[in-house]
């Protein structure tokens, strides 16, 4: 784990680099990809930075999405310049204060649907849960961000760990490290060990178990929106603290 | 999918670097802090029922995981009640090294002393010197003094923790180049210690200038103008504590005038109750 060289995915090619693509196929898969990682953030972004009503927030997330593709808005990225999320960030400010009226009457006319979106999940979401209020749009729309990739990481440890038969790891990460507590209330290895009934150093190592596959995970993820490895080193250090090689 | 709050983001960011203690003794909790060579986290000591911190330290290679056990060794024979005492030292499954130390409970120097007379503040300030000067001599320098570094627990009871770090900017003397530390550079991040401790002393206070002179002499550029050792200035500051001279500090007349009288207020009062009896004894006697 951490810090060796083969805790870290395999490099492969990034979503990124695959908008490039000469091939159609693979550019609009890439595509796709690379937007369900930032259909969520966008769509909080624009329903509440810009204070737009949910059904606004949806036609022109969707509307944002489409042109982009349609005008390969993203392939324009210079990584020397900024990171992607900030370059995606500033595309959306720039649709929304100029384009959005337009494109979203296109998009409401039969414009393209990338992915199927649960919005009214979200709109459940940002009703039920209080969040920062932080007045710098780069540092929110991080958080957005980091919230959608993390809940993306947290399905697919789910989903690992049903397969593998690491379920009790799952259940165990999901109760100290994503579950929030009661206020004053601390969840300690012993008290895990006394509701599953393992040995607290069986909790311990599952655990950590987990928190290894959860980590390779987010790093995985972070790699395919990362357009440079440089970027994803960057990325990877602000985001858990801690340098791949 | 998944709802994660901003206190789970928190919480999954800071695993992203948590390190692996399955297979020890300990239950790590929450970070404690970044100390200058890693994370300091809360731990319990199943073994021992005790709560202890432990530095983890950053990723090293096996060269810099044994000089980090070298270090720890040498840090746990140092037996001082201002020095935290070190309780175990290994390695864990990633390759990094931990430390296990005493949890001190108390707040941090620059907090403690806040609300404390001058005096007070320089008496903690000399249990400081006095932890440092005491693993001086035992060839231990500290390397990242500062008021994060220090802490007061119950009783006035000083603590100086993280031994071993990177000096931080601000309490780092010019010579230094990040990885170079020594006697001096430890005494030149005393001073600027001693100049945040006392940078709230009112104006008009007599410690005022003194204070300031031993500063300067401790955070002089060239290490030769410091003073040779913490104890040299702890001497110092103990001397302006008591109302007597300080070496550091050229006195005026009337500053000379002034500490004297203030030093001595009791026999002179005495002398002049005296005084002024006899004179009134005379008269009465004259009449």
């Amino acid at each position: 784990m951490g810090g060796g060289s083969g805790a870290f995915p395999a490099t492969r090619p990034s979503l990124v680099r695959g908008l490039a693509s000469a091939d159609p196929a693979a550019r609009a898969a890439a595509y796709e990809a690379l937007a369900r990682s930032y259909w969520r953030p966008v769509y909080v972004y624009v329903r509440l930075r810009w204070r737009k009503s949910p059904e606004d927030a949806q036609d022109l997330t969707q509307a944002f999405f489409a042109r982009v593709f349609e005008h390969a808005y993203l392939e324009a990225y210079d990584s020397a310049k900024a990171r992607f999320r900030t370059f995606v960030r500033t595309c959306l400010d720039r649709f929304l204060a100029n384009d959005a009226q337009s494109a979203a009457r296109q998009k409401r006319g039969g414009g393209v649907a990338i992915a199927s979106v649960d919005f009214a999940r979200f709109d459940a979401d940002l009703a039920e849960h209080a969040r920062s209020d932080d007045p710098d749009p780069e540092r929110w729309f991080y958080r957005e961000w980091v919230r959608a990739l993390f809940a993306d990481a947290i399905d697919r440890l789910r989903a690992r760990c049903a397969a593998s038969g690491h379920r009790t790891a799952f259940t165990l990460f999901e109760t100290y490290d994503v579950n929030d507590r009661e206020a004053g209330v601390r969840t300690t290895y012993a008290g895990l060990a006394r509701q599953t009934g393992l040995a607290v150093t069986d909790v311990t190592n599952e655990l950590a178990w987990a928190r290894r596959a959860f980590r390779a995970i987010v790093l995985d993820l972070l790699r395919d929106v990362c357009a440079t490895d440089d970027e994803f080193r960057a990325e990877a250090h602000d985001l858990l603290g801690i340098d791949p090689s | 999918m998944t709802y994660v709050s901003d206190a789970a983001i928190d919480r999954l960011r800071a695993i992203g670097d948590a390190p692996d203690f399955s297979g020890t003794r300990y239950e790590v909790g929450e970070a404690l802090g970044r100390g200058g060579m890693g994370l300091v986290y809360r731990a319990r000591d199943r073994e021992l029922d005790r709560d202890v911190a432990i530095k983890v330290t950053m990723w090293a290679t096996a060269t810099d995981a044994e000089r980090l056990r070298a270090e720890a060794r040498t840090l746990a024979a140092l037996e001082h009640p201002g020095i935290v005492p070190v309780h175990d030292v290994g390695r864990l499954p990633d390759g990094r090294v931990f430390t296990a130390m005493m949890l001190v409970r108390g707040e941090r120097l620059d907090v403690a002393a806040s609300s404390l007379p001058p005096p007070d503040r320089l008496r903690l300030f000399d249990r400081v010197c006095d932890a440092v000067s005491f693993a001086h001599a035992r060839s231990v320098v500290h390397g990242d003094l500062k008021p994060s570094n220090v802490m007061v627990g119950s009783f006035g009871r000083v603590f100086v923790v993280d031994w071993g770090g990177g000096t931080t900017e601000g309490y780092m003397p010019p010579e230094q180049t990040g990885e170079s530390t020594g006697i001096s550079a430890d005494v030149y991040a005393l001073g600027a210690l001693l100049a945040d401790l006392t940078a709230t002393v009112d104006p008009a206070s007599p410690f005022r200038r003194p204070l300031r002179s031993i500063v300067a002499r401790a955070t002089a550029p060239d290490p030769a103008g410091r003073y040779a050792s913490a104890a040299a200035l702890a001497a110092d500051v103990r001397r302006c504590a008591d109302g007597m001279r300080v070496l550091a500090h050229r006195e005026t007349t009337i500053e000379r005038t002034l500490r004297l009288a203030r030093a001595y207020r009791t026999p002179i009062a005495l002398i002049l109750a005296y005084l002024a009896l006899r004179i009134v004894f005379i008269a009465w006697g004259g009449r």
